[in-house]
């Protein structure tokens, strides 16, 4: 912390010295609530790259970076709007990274960011109803919504061949939102879904379940489930009864424990999740080691990139007003033009004056689509003699 | 039309049969103290997670010293230890909470009641000596028959797996009953306790002994429930919550066979385990096999979702008392 402010003063007061302009970012995460064991990694992160860039002191022509931290509680809307509205028109941010939780980066923007036209990156909202909110062009997330994994799936589905398969998911928000996402993209490419049955987690008993799949039949079974819970007992049930013989395992399935508890059942059955091959990974992990805290905490990566797509943007559009910038970010984060990883921010800014085009990767090789939000990188792997062997990644 | 029977039998009949005894056994603990303590004993879920408990802790004991049971597992030989300290638990219990309303002539409402406490008590004893994760304690041989080797033998496209746990249910199940059947019918404590049950004043007034018949009705209770946990746990899996979660299919059972009666409390836990598994069960798989081809069904032919398992157990109920208050086999009305 000493040392943090330190830094900061030392670069407040450099800066001073040279720039006429200030900018500020608002860093909105849950430093209490459900998620306060991994915000602080979220938000030290984010200030690593806005110190960077002070450290070149070169963005826009040598303007000061300063950042601003707000609670979004992760749960309360009406205090993380409240927290919000404080960043804006009391410290006047230029832009705001956040907010962390899906329900609270809704009521931001809905709130705050589109009433006083603030531009918002969440590095961790992955709801998959964020992708058709009102936004004016103002919200980005460097995290996949859920949704993507569903298209993800089918698409290794029909690279392997696989027309025909039996879905059950796990009864909450997490196993019906893929399953949904997952049967739409199956579906428009070709695919038939036999029948989509929920199971409920916490249960001894599966034959049911497992009855009413093996009846609807398919070349394979999906199991949207849980690794400890229902997702591992449907599995076991379809392998006693002969109803399934190979399995296709989403995020939440994935688990060494699941090769453990079932075995050679699982031998030939495959899944995603998400992961990267990016060179970015790593030396997040460094940058995040030198600065003193956890690199493999959750969406650290993410935070990173999206305080740093949030700044590049700034810098080619010469200009620190979200209205000017918001039309940028999608530019500087995606092909063509020259890779930029972690830890390359000064580099970027200098290409970027040159008037060379950038293609941020970041820490997550952030590709953003369709309304801003990151395409996300997921591996694909297949269980070969008791072990997760990756294949592949996409 | 064999794959047709096959398959019922892989996915309906055989998974029935051994959930069905399963329950009829929790259902004969509950009939029993009904007949004769003449209250419903809701702590009977948590009686079983207990004497399941118990037996798995014994087996691991048996595991480390080297014992096991060959192709059968090792919990069999755990149980009677495993019954044995549920007995004394519950006659303990007895003593410290029944004892006391049952002197007081307490209404059955009141028992009922009481009954929830002590639940919650096991419930919490259960979760805090062996925690709450799922437990797994099943050793030995796996499957009786596997479904690829069915296919190898017979040829046929469906298969059909029977696991030692399925077999032992039903083998353990029958040999209870007929031996429960035997001790009610023919010994003098067994006739004693019948007779308690038809006529309590005309029992004390022939010089039977009331605290010893209830004593010997915990024991058998305690019993039939530690085996009734041990099994289910042997062929599912063991976690305190599911068997709190038992309770409603095993009352269920236990009230459409007739409270009272133990014929009832076997027949009510098969057509309640039957009713679960094929009113859920999507039939189009069958009727393939059986229609000809163009006239196979495109739909799942399934009556339910499997989520509404739980709601048939509840409906036969509700049918049940309102048409048949006394159950099928003529007990006492509710």
């Amino acid at each position: 912390m000493k040392k943090l402010l330190l830094a900061s003063t030392a670069t407040v007061l450099l800066a001073g010295a040279a720039s006429a302009q200030d900018v500020k970012i608002g860093i909105i995460l849950g430093f209490t609530g459900p998620l306060e064991s991994i915000t602080p990694s979220m938000a030290a992160s984010a200030e690593i790259a806005i110190k960077e860039v002070n450290d070149a002191g070169t963005l826009l022509d040598g303007a000061a970076v300063t950042s601003v931290r707000a609670d979004s509680t992760c749960v309360d809307a009406a205090a993380a709007t409240a927290a919000a509205e404080r960043l804006v028109t009391s410290d006047k941010v230029a832009g705001i990274m956040g907010a962390d939780c899906s329900g609270v980066a809704g009521a931001i923007l809905q709130n705050v960011a589109r009433p006083n036209g603030v531009v918002m990156i969440s590095p961790s909202a992955t709801s998959p109803g964020l992708s058709q909110a009102e936004d004016d062009g103002l919200f980005f997330r460097t995290a996949p919504s859920d949704a993507r994994q569903g298209e993800v799936m089918a698409d290794v589905l029909k690279d392997k061949g696989v027309t025909s398969v039996a879905l059950t998911y796990t009864n909450n928000d997490y196993g019906k939102g893929l399953a949904d996402s997952f049967q739409q993209a199956f579906e428009a490419a070709g695919g038939t879904v036999t029948i989509s049955a929920a199971h409920e987690d916490g249960k001894a008993d599966y034959s049911a379940e497992v009855g009413a799949l093996a009846a609807a039949g398919g070349d394979l079974l999906v199991v949207a489930g849980y690794v400890d819970q229902g997702g591992k007992g449907v599995i076991q049930g379809a392998l006693d009864s002969g109803a399934f013989s190979q399995f296709m395992l989403p995020d939440g399935m994935y688990g060494e424990s699941l090769i453990a508890a079932i075995g050679e059942g699982l031998e030939g059955s495959f899944g995603t999740v998400p992961g990267t091959d990016s060179d970015g990974a790593e030396k997040m992990l460094e940058l995040a080691k030198a600065a003193g805290f956890d690199g493999t905490s959750s969406y650290v990566g993410e935070s990173y990139d999206a305080a740093a797509l949030m700044l590049l943007a700034m810098q080619a559009a010469g200009s620190a007003a979200p209205a000017d910038y918001k039309g940028k970010i999608e530019e500087v984060a995606n092909a063509p033009g020259e890779k930029i990883y972690p830890g390359e921010l000064a580099k970027a800014i200098e290409l970027l004056k040159a008037g060379t085009d950038i293609d941020y990767v970041g820490a997550t090789a952030v590709e953003l689509i369709g309304p801003g939000e990151s395409a996300g990188s997921f591996r694909e792997y297949t269980v070969t003699e008791g072990a997760f062997v990756t294949d592949g990644f996409r | 039309m064999l794959n047709a029977l096959v398959a019922f039998l892989n996915f309906v009949f055989v998974p029935g049969l051994a959930y069905g005894a399963q329950l009829a056994l929790g259902a004969l603990g509950v009939t029993l103290i009904y007949g004769i303590l003449r209250f419903s004993n809701f702590a009977h879920g948590d009686t079983m997670a207990f004497g399941t408990m118990v037996t798995i802790l014994a087996t691991w004991g048996l595991q480390s010293l080297g014992i096991s049971g060959g192709v059968l597992p090792t919990a069999l030989i755990a149980l009677p230890f495993g019954i044995l300290v549920t007995a004394l638990f519950v006659l303990g219990t007895d003593r410290l909470v029944y004892r006391f309303y049952r002197k007081q002539k307490a209404a059955p409402t009141i028992l009922v009641i009481v009954s929830l406490g002590v639940m919650f008590v096991m419930n919490g004893l259960v979760r805090f000596i062996i925690g709450v994760e799922e437990q797994a304690f099943a050793d030995g041989g796996r499957f009786l028959i596997t479904a690829g080797d069915f296919k190898a033998w017979t040829g046929l496209k469906e298969g059909l797996a029977i696991r030692t746990t399925q077999g032992i249910t039903v083998v353990t199940a029958v040999i209870v009953v007929v031996a429960l059947f035997w001790f009610l019918g023919k010994t003098r404590t067994g006739k004693s306790m019948r007779a308690f049950s038809d006529n309590e004043d005309l029992a004390l007034l022939s010089g039977i002994n009331p605290e010893r018949v209830v004593q010997v009705t915990w024991i058998i209770a305690a019993a039939l429930a530690t085996i009734a946990g041990v099994l289910y746990g042997l062929d599912k899996s063991f976690k305190a919550f599911t068997y709190f979660q038992l309770l409603l299919p095993i009352f269920a059972a236990a009230i459409v066979g007739g409270l009272g009666s133990p014929l009832g409390a076997i027949a009510g836990g098969f057509v309640i385990a039957f009713s679960e598994v094929t009113v859920t069960y999507a039939w189009k798989k069958v009727v393939t096999y059986l229609v000809p081809a163009d006239m196979a069904p495109d739909g799942l032919l399934q009556l339910m979702s499997t989520d509404y398992k739980f709601a048939v157990s509840f409906a036969i109920l509700i049918i049940v008392l309102l048409f048949m208050p006394t159950g099928l086999f003529k007990g006492k009305s509710v």
